[in-house]
């Protein structure tokens, strides 16, 4: 309970130096540059300079955080990529040398490549499929609100709910994972699932296409509806059935949409860990980049070098989203 | 316009695919499969959390409602209790554990066979004793000889197995796998972590929307940028700037400042986009009426945009919140597995590794794990589908 | 005594000019509608002198003092803006309250301010109510109630009837024409693109078109003697037309020759050096007369369309220019489509312009 009253506290005193900081350098801008009472030729100087400086004031929290915790530690890990374990001596391209040489890296590097094509993809077509059909039924939206609520679970929470369902026990007993026992009533072995190489990658997708399915079928579902009504009426005047409306006159005009959806989960793969860290850590040739760069921070008190470089092979990944996205920000604040 | 063309125009799209789709029990069946498809897994979890460890370990979920048969041990009452009647010592009582009953199907006097004698037949054992015990679970246990010994005779037996729901699963994970700690902790984590870049971000979106400045393009291209830098690039040189701090004022690396910080550095990106775009759209003569009623940026941001962007906080504050409760790299990073720092993404985790076969143990903590932001999501979720929908570059 | 004065105020985005240097002397009191197609740059040349923009060049003088550089808020202006731009979050009561509020005004006067604008408006029902919950008429009124509060030397209007359908447009003209009659101090300056309201509200029209003043006058002045072709189409509907001929005759009445062998005289004055140069001449519809026996004709063609409208009726007629020729005669014409028509008007309704557009009155 101390501990709530001390965080309650810390975060009131937090909230309060905010508000100190941005009521305070206003008054403070005010009391250097006033322009009520002056001459006007003063006044105008006055509230030139203080209107000048108003939006550094402003923008100076936001600035000094994105730069410290952002901006410089990209900078920062490019640097500790060339570096030893320790991050102080400078070993050249060697970290890179040895990552390329590394099995482990190699095999991470096609795990997140099959992660890469199937997670996004898989994510948005049953999130486009359950968006068209949840659009026609009446109880859409508590079928939309079920199929959603996944979003609002961690990760690792995801993990244990999964692993459950992938419980192995040993032909003969009873199965208590639902996935075995389907198996053993199809008359099937039941399998160790997440043991089994190559294929245990894609029961490790299936939990995050399991998440993210919600959140692609949300914002499908909004583009769904921001179509004009007025095509499809036409393309039912035009004869079309329901399946010729739907990919020839709904899909194609939520292409856009479809791409950031895409994009989207792409990075959230990218960065994702904590389910291969919960349910394999690694084994059964299931490791990704994440978690490998998260192993080597720790492993053996931590190689920061080759943590670093594997970061950076992230980084590299992520930047055509990066340029793309901010290319459609940018054109899209043109046309205002 | 006549009534019926009322209702033609505004019969909606979905009216309209209804008509012309022959197809609707389809479309019925297919969503009813895909929310069960979603939803099993969880369901799953929530129901063998509330279930006899026991049960849980032997038989699946899906099973829990139906009743089994089960193979148990029970001891007759101490000899202590033994009575002599017509010359006979007997011990009798009910084989049911305490305050519950039980459904006999067949009893016997050794774990070979459990099922050697019907209940209710008075059935002589080896060594020359009788026993009976009834389908209610009452035994007679009887002897020439005294009984001896302080603890009474094993019967074996087989009985139905009613379902038994317990919340014991979860008083446990509360107590002693030291989960209500990492509540606490994690509600410590979270709360200042969502409500410090809530303010930052505002007056950095306000800026960037309504104020002139020089390169504000520029600054909202970072911006952008930044939304989706990976975390696993701070995390080195970060915790590396943190052990150089903590070193230098001889304190410990791992703090709640530390890690309050950091989620407000990374999720400062999306909130100042989030906002910025709802901001921005704010109508501007709003803005330059309060302007010309003399209002100045502070005041403006102050009692016109902050007000009217309501929404648009709420829509962070989910956000962050969420992703906040749920994280595990960042707490992992810089508040290590401390028992005073433990969250209870980490605390998963380690009993993932500790009590992995503990089905009880893991099922109930990952729903207390889960049961705030679920509680949060089904009461706010309008506000976090606005968010998403604003957030996602588009 | 001067309201408000602009010198060769001038305004570029960049390297894009949109105001090319504007003069304009404002008396005090005045009602001022600026009028002029979209992107003419009225509504910025409001926003300059409400301090909403930085005025590039030039000079802005309210009450004699220049204001270039003040704020918004120090101008002495208030602003009525074509959204309405409402407070959304707050009561009827604190919007009008707002500005004064923010000045630290004292109570007592704040309330005062605010009821009297409210009972002026009749808004005072409505005191306690969010705009949201308001019609777009009474939204207008607040937002003219809101202006009033400021008593400003100054009032702005940014196409404040736009946003309304066209009963309510009536009857908020109306009320803004008894507005200017209750404040007879204070000076109006008034965007629209409606020549209506410019041509009912206004003591001076000022027209404006790609940046640069095309004319100023009172509304009658605008409609009796434009300034240029320009004008003359802009104000009046249907819009004048404008036909070509040659100047066969200068001095103190000026004689035309007209394209179908016609000569005719007008009673304007022009310079002899324009004899025997090209011309544009035109008339307004509602000035066209059918050709009787011995007058002359300054038009024929072929009707096309015919527009009967009860009280007038419209002809289109095709002359063979560019465009068709329009005339407006009273009450229902016996005329078909494809009768051939010709068509005169008396020479004083004639607007003679040289070849550059401009009026032979303002040569």
């Amino acid at each position: 309970m101390d501990q709530i009253y001390s965080a309650l506290l810390t975060m009131s005193l937090g909230v309060a130096g905010c508000i100190l900081y941005f009521w305070g350098s206003n008054w403070l801008l005010g009391i250097i540059f006033p322009f009520r009472g002056q001459s006007h030729e003063q006044a105008a100087r006055n509230l030139r300079i203080a209107s000048s400086v108003r939006p550094w004031l402003f923008l100076g929290p936001a600035l000094f955080f994105l730069f410290l915790y952002l901006v410089y530690p990209v900078i920062d890990s490019l640097r500790l990529s060339f570096m030893g374990r320790s991050g102080e001596e400078f070993v050249g391209i060697s970290n890179y040398v040895w990552l390329f040489n590394d099995p482990e890296f190699q095999e991470s590097l096609k795990n997140n490549v099959l992660w890469l094509l199937i997670v996004p993809a898989a994510s948005t077509f049953f999130g486009l499929i359950i968006a068209a059909l949840t659009d026609r039924v009446s109880w859409g939206n508590i079928a939309k609100s079920l199929i959603f609520m996944p979003m609002a679970i961690s990760f690792i929470g995801a993990s244990i709910i999964w692993k459950f369902i992938y419980d192995y026990r040993p032909t003969g007993s009873d199965q208590i994972g639902l996935l075995n026992a389907f198996v053993e009533y199809l008359g099937f072995e039941p399998q160790a699932w997440i043991a089994v190489p190559f294929w245990n990658n894609l029961f490790l997708m299936i939990i995050l296409v399991w998440i993210q399915t919600g959140f692609a079928m949300v914002i499908l579902s909004a583009a769904l509806r921001g179509i004009p009504e007025e095509t499809v009426e036409a393309a039912v005047l035009d004869g079309a059935n329901g399946l010729q409306i739907f990919f020839k006159i709904l899909v194609p005009q939520i292409w856009g949409t479809i791409a950031v959806v895409w994009t989207t989960i792409t990075i959230t793969v990218l960065k994702v860990f904590d389910i291969v860290l919960a349910m394999t850590n690694g084994q059964w040739n299931s490791q990704v980049l994440a978690n490998m760069m998260f192993d080597w921070m720790f492993r053996g008190g931590g190689d920061f070098g080759r943590g670093a470089a594997i970061a950076v092979i992230i980084m590299v990944a992520v930047v055509p989203i990066m340029v793309w996205n901010i290319r459609n920000a940018q054109a899209q604040m043109e046309d205002r | 316009m006549s009534a019926t063309q009322t209702q033609a125009r505004s019969s909606t799209l979905v009216q309209r695919m209804k008509r012309i789709s022959p197809l609707t029990i389809v479309v019925h069946l297919s969503v009813l499969l895909l929310v069960i498809m979603w939803t099993i897994p969880t369901f799953g979890l929530l129901v063998s959390s509330i279930r006899d460890k026991d049960q849980l370990a032997v038989s699946g979920w899906w099973t829990a409602l139906s009743s089994s048969e089960q193979n148990l041990i029970a001891r007759t009452n101490a000899p202590s209790t033994q009575v002599f009647e017509n010359g006979v010592y007997i011990l009798k009582g009910n084989i049911a554990p305490e305050g519950e009953s039980v459904e006999v199907l067949a009893f016997g006097s050794s774990s070979q066979d459990p099922s050697a004698f019907e209940p209710g037949t008075t059935s002589t054992l080896r060594n020359g004793n009788t026993l009976n015990v009834e389908t209610n679970g009452d035994y007679v246990f009887s002897s020439e000889k005294e009984f001896t010994g302080s603890r009474g005779k094993r019967i074996f037996y087989q009985a139905v197995e009613k379902p038994r729901w317990t919340l014991d699963n979860y008083r446990e994970v509360l107590s002693s796998e030291g989960l209500g700690q990492s509540f606490i902790n994690s509600l410590t984590v979270t709360i200042p972590a969502t409500i410090i870049p809530i303010l930052i971000a505002a007056f950095a979106a306000y800026a960037l929307s309504w104020m002139q400045m020089p390169f504000r393009g520029l600054l909202l291209a970072v911006v952008i940028g930044l939304l989706v830098v990976p975390l696993q690039m701070s995390l080195i040189p970060l915790l590396r700037l943190y052990n150089e701090i903590a070193m230098y004022f001889g304190v410990g690396a791992k703090s709640y400042l530390g890690i309050w910080l950091a989620h407000t550095g990374f999720g400062l990106p999306l909130a100042i986009y989030l906002l910025r775009n709802y901001i921005s759209n704010l109508p501007r003569e709003i803005i330059e009426s309060a302007r010309v009623d003399g209002a100045t940026d502070f005041d403006i941001f102050r009692r016109i945009v902050l007000p009217l962007s309501f929404p648009a906080l709420a829509s962070f504050a989910i956000f962050q919140f969420l992703w906040v409760w749920n994280d595990l790299l960042v707490a992992t990073v810089f508040l290590g597995n401390g028992d005073e720092f433990l969250v209870l993404t980490g605390r998963l985790r380690e009993l993932l590794g500790s009590r992995g076969g503990n089905w009880e143990i893991l099922t109930a903590s990952a729903f207390v794990t889960m049961i705030v932001p679920i509680t949060v999501f089904f009461t706010l979720q309008r506000y976090l589908v606005r968010g998403l929908l604003a957030g996602s570059v588009k | 005594m001067t309201g408000l004065k602009l010198t060769n105020i001038k305004k570029s985005y960049g390297k894009t000019d949109v105001i090319h240097g504007v003069d304009l002397e404002v008396q005090k009191g005045e009602f001022i509608v600026f009028v002029g197609p979209s992107g003419c740059g009225k509504s910025t040349l409001l926003r300059m002198i409400a301090g909403l923009e930085s005025i590039t060049d030039g000079d802005l003088e309210i009450s004699g003092e220049r204001v270039n550089d003040l704020p918004a808020a120090m101008r002495g202006i208030a602003m009525v803006f074509q959204t309405y731009a409402l407070y959304p979050h707050m009561t009827v009561y604190d919007n009008m309250a707002f500005g004064m509020r923010i000045a630290k005004a004292d109570k007592a006067e704040i309330e005062k301010r605010v009821t009297d604008a409210a009972d002026m408006l009749q808004l005072t029902p409505y005191l306690d109510r969010l705009p949201k919950a308001l019609s777009g008429g009474q939204r207008q009124r607040v937002a003219i109630g809101r202006a009033i509060v400021r008593n400003p030397t100054v009032f702005l209007f940014d196409e404040p009837l736009s946003n309304l359908d066209a009963a309510l447009r009536v009857a908020t003209r109306i009320e803004i024409a008894n507005l200017k009659e209750g404040l007879p101090d204070t000076t109006m300056v008034y965007v629209t693109h409606d020549q209506v309201e410019a041509m009912t509200l206004a003591d001076r029209i000022v027209v404006l078109s790609a940046g640069l003043i095309e004319q100023v006058g009172t509304p009658l002045e605008l409609y009796n003697k434009p300034a240029n072709t320009f004008v003359a189409k802009f104000i009046g509907s249907p819009a004048m037309n404008i036909s070509k001929a040659k100047l066969s005759k200068a001095g103190d009445s000026s004689v035309l020759a007209l394209p179908n062998g016609n000569s005719f005289e007008v009673p304007i004055s022009s310079a002899a050096g324009l004899e025997g140069q090209d011309l544009e001449w035109g008339v307004r519809p509602e000035d066209m007369l059918i050709c009787q026996d011995n007058d002359t004709e300054l038009l024929s063609g072929s009707v096309m369309f015919i527009e009967s409208l009860g009280e007038v009726t419209l002809l289109h007629i095709d002359c063979g220019g560019e465009d068709s020729v329009v005339a407006k005669l009273p009450g229902i014409a016996d005329v078909k489509k494809g009768d051939q028509i010709s068509l005169t008007a008396p020479a004083d309704k004639l607007h003679v312009f040289d070849n550059k557009g401009v009026s032979f009155l303002y040569l």
